[in-house]
């Protein structure tokens, strides 16, 4: 569209932009490396791939440097880039026992088959500061990477594990999988309109904000709910993408994401024939974010409760409250758009009480 | 590293698509476009995509112009009734940068497509106009009930019995209907709409108009519409009037007029100026603009 030149407003924006990236530039830092984000800062950089709907790590990082670092804002970013890509199509389920585990633990049982397997967290670590990082140079970095591979035999660890919750099927104390071949709802493409099924559920949370999903979870944890989990198994790896190929229809693999799984066991309720079995809830999202895995599986169980028993007794169980409001992008830009003007409807508010005084100050000079 | 990957990205995103989205969506738009001028004040749920300005801001809206807009197309958009308020003029940039060939302008009447936020222009609005709204809550319902699956079982009973409750309550409280921006209004005898935040002032402009009224609400997914020459009705009681913005001075009685332009019928903004007097304007920039060009013709 051609460019039409107006006062105020455009050169306000304008200027306003330039000032956003002058602070960025102004002072004695460095330009920030797209790698140093992606490495360094894996644990935000997560946040906004998963958030952001879009596995595109390169992105995710430009992302976070140009929103100067502000997740919400960088998940925006790769959200309205995904919308000027057309759907391609779509895969077959993916099965994360194929995936190349990076880190693995079951809080169910003292010892799984394959092994607890830590990997990289921060769970137990003291959050002391280490003031020594205040000052560090490329070379410590050599040195912490040299230490870590130097004394490290190779192919010791296998590269896929068995699921703990396999054990807790063979033994009939959880539902066995369901196979399903409903089609996934696709919630890029549909609007949620209630019911939903529960695979747009899923989808809308593995991409909602991990803040949001953590409240809502942590409402039913402390009792608003009673989900109780445990935590059967929580995983973190690459997960090959399989993709029917373009000609033969042959599932290929065309990459790998990092994926963040957690499937939680919820108390036991009763089946058709009688026995009852373990309940579950799932969670899944891009990117290593253990938390938003785990307060998601608890929300999709809570939701899940509720529509077994036909009744919602608390904000987390209910499907509307929780998928409505869960999706980072549109509630911080909601939240954000008052401080856009609003002052015609300012104006016809004024309208309105000044109206509704004018009648109770006729009211109070009537005589009685 | 990704060395291919970057290269793709910066190849490909260096322009976008004219319209910014993808043809699907676009088509996906035009369909729901159809169906909303079909059952007219029917919200019809559509797949609301991100756009590159935040939610809240008027995606809705943008998503309908850009579905609309082909090159031969000449584009307004205000805000607060505006051209040159900060969110129009950030709308008119990404039009002006993702869509090549369509005209802007700042005149009403030379619009094929008029993007708003809060207004309707005062120069009535011909056949080959459209005026697309954007639309924070696309459902009048909402004030009364807040679960989405009931207002649309209510919408399609055409049970609107609590929000007459609500407008008995605001008299029975205020002896007033206190509504002042997002006046329910009835389409076409069924569906009551929600008009968007625009004032009461600009409701009746909706009814029996040669223009065609399409509301986009992205966050909220939904797109709906009052066609031409179609019944547009603010609800309210047989006995107690609906009244528009009166702009009366409390003391002298009269209306207060432009300060620009001297219009004596048009919706003003207030604001106090620098001395803290009280100040009154055409919020309708184009209107005012135009008006004074008249009036300078004729000198």
């Amino acid at each position: 569209m051609a460019y039409v030149a107006i006062r105020g407003g455009a050169d306000a924006i304008k200027g306003s932009a330039r000032l956003m990236d002058a602070l960025r530039a102004m002072g004695q830092s460095a330009p920030l490396e797209l790698d140093q984000i992606e490495r360094q800062m894996p644990l935000l950089h997560s946040k906004v791939l998963s958030e952001g709907s879009l596995y595109h790590p390169r992105l995710a990082s430009l992302a976070l440097k140009q929103s100067l670092g502000d997740s919400l804002e960088a998940a925006f970013f790769l959200r309205a880039y995904r919308s000027t890509k057309p759907r391609l199509g779509e895969t077959a389920p993916h099965d994360t026992r194929t995936m190349r585990v990076v880190r693995r633990v079951s809080a169910a049982f003292k010892d799984i088959p394959g092994g607890q397997m830590l990997g990289a967290t921060p769970d137990y670590l003291h959050r002391l500061f280490r003031f020594d990082l205040m000052d560090e140079g490329p070379e410590t970095f050599d040195q912490i990477t040299r230490d870590w591979f130097g004394n490290r035999p190779n192919g010791e660890t296998p590269l896929t594990f068995p699921k703990v919750l396999d054990t807790l099927r063979a033994e009939g104390l959880l539902a066995p999988l369901a196979d399903s071949d409903e089609a996934p709802f696709d919630i890029t493409r549909e609007p949620l309109i209630f019911p939903v099924p529960r695979s747009a559920q899923l989808a809308t949370m593995a991409r909602g904000e991990t803040g949001g999903l953590l409240a809502l979870a942590y409402s039913n944890m402390r009792g608003y709910g009673d989900v109780h989990p445990t935590v059967g198994e929580l995983r973190v790896g690459y997960v090959p993408v399989m993709v029917p190929h373009p000609v033969t229809g042959k599932p290929m693999e065309a990459g790998e994401v990092l994926v963040t799984e957690c499937e939680i066991v919820a108390m036991f309720e009763k089946t058709d024939d009688g026995a009852p079995v373990f309940t579950l809830g799932y969670g899944a999202c891009f990117g290593h974010n253990e938390v938003k895995a785990i307060a998601m599986a608890v929300l999709d169980r809570a939701i899940s409760v509720a529509k077994d028993k036909g009744r919602i007794a608390n904000p987390s169980e209910d499907p509307e409250f929780v998928l409505l409001h869960v999706d980072g992008i549109e509630s911080m830009g909601f939240c954000t758009h008052y401080k856009m003007p609003h002052y015609v409807t300012f104006q016809s508010d004024m309208d309105r009480l000044r109206a509704a005084r004018g009648k109770a100050e006729e009211a109070a000079d009537a005589p009685r | 590293m990704h060395p291919v990957d970057t290269m793709g990205q910066t190849r490909e995103g260096a322009t976008y698509g004219f319209a910014f989205l993808d043809e699907d969506a676009k088509r996906e738009l035009r369909r729901a476009i159809f169906k909303a001028v079909c059952i007219p004040g029917h919200q019809v749920p559509y797949a609301s995509r991100e756009m590159p300005i935040a939610r809240g801001f008027g995606t809705g809206g943008m998503q309908l112009t850009l579905a609309l807009l082909g090159p031969d197309d000449t584009c307004k958009v205000i805000d607060q009734g505006a051209d040159d308020s900060v969110n129009a003029a950030n709308i008119r940039n990404f039009f002006a940068l993702t869509c090549p060939g369509v005209t802007g302008t700042l005149r009403t009447e030379a619009a094929s497509v008029i993007q708003t936020r809060h207004r309707i222009p005062e120069l009535p609005l011909r056949a080959d106009q459209i005026l697309v709204f954007q639309v924070p809550y696309p459902d009048p319902l909402v004030v009364v009930e807040a679960n989405a699956a009931k207002r649309r079982r209510m919408h399609g009973r055409a049970d609107y019995a609590r929000l007459w409750v609500k407008l008995y309550e605001d008299m029975v409280a205020f002896d007033e209907i206190t509504i002042s921006h997002r006046y329910p209004t009835r389409i076409n005898g069924h569906y009551i709409i929600d008009p968007s935040p625009i004032p009461r002032f600009d409701v009746p402009k909706l009814h029996q108009a040669e223009c065609l009224y399409l509301f986009g609400a992205g966050r909220e997914k939904r797109i709906y519409a009052v066609p031409p020459h179609t019944d547009a009705v603010p609800i309210t009681f047989n006995d107690v009037a609906f009244a528009v913005e009166n702009f009366r001075d409390k003391t002298t009685g009269q209306r207060h007029v432009c300060r620009r332009c001297g219009a004596d019928d048009s919706f003003l903004d207030e604001f106090p100026d620098n001395d803290g007097a009280r100040v009154f304007q055409c919020s309708d920039a184009a209107w005012c603009d135009m008006r004074l060009d008249r009036r300078e013709a004729a000198e």
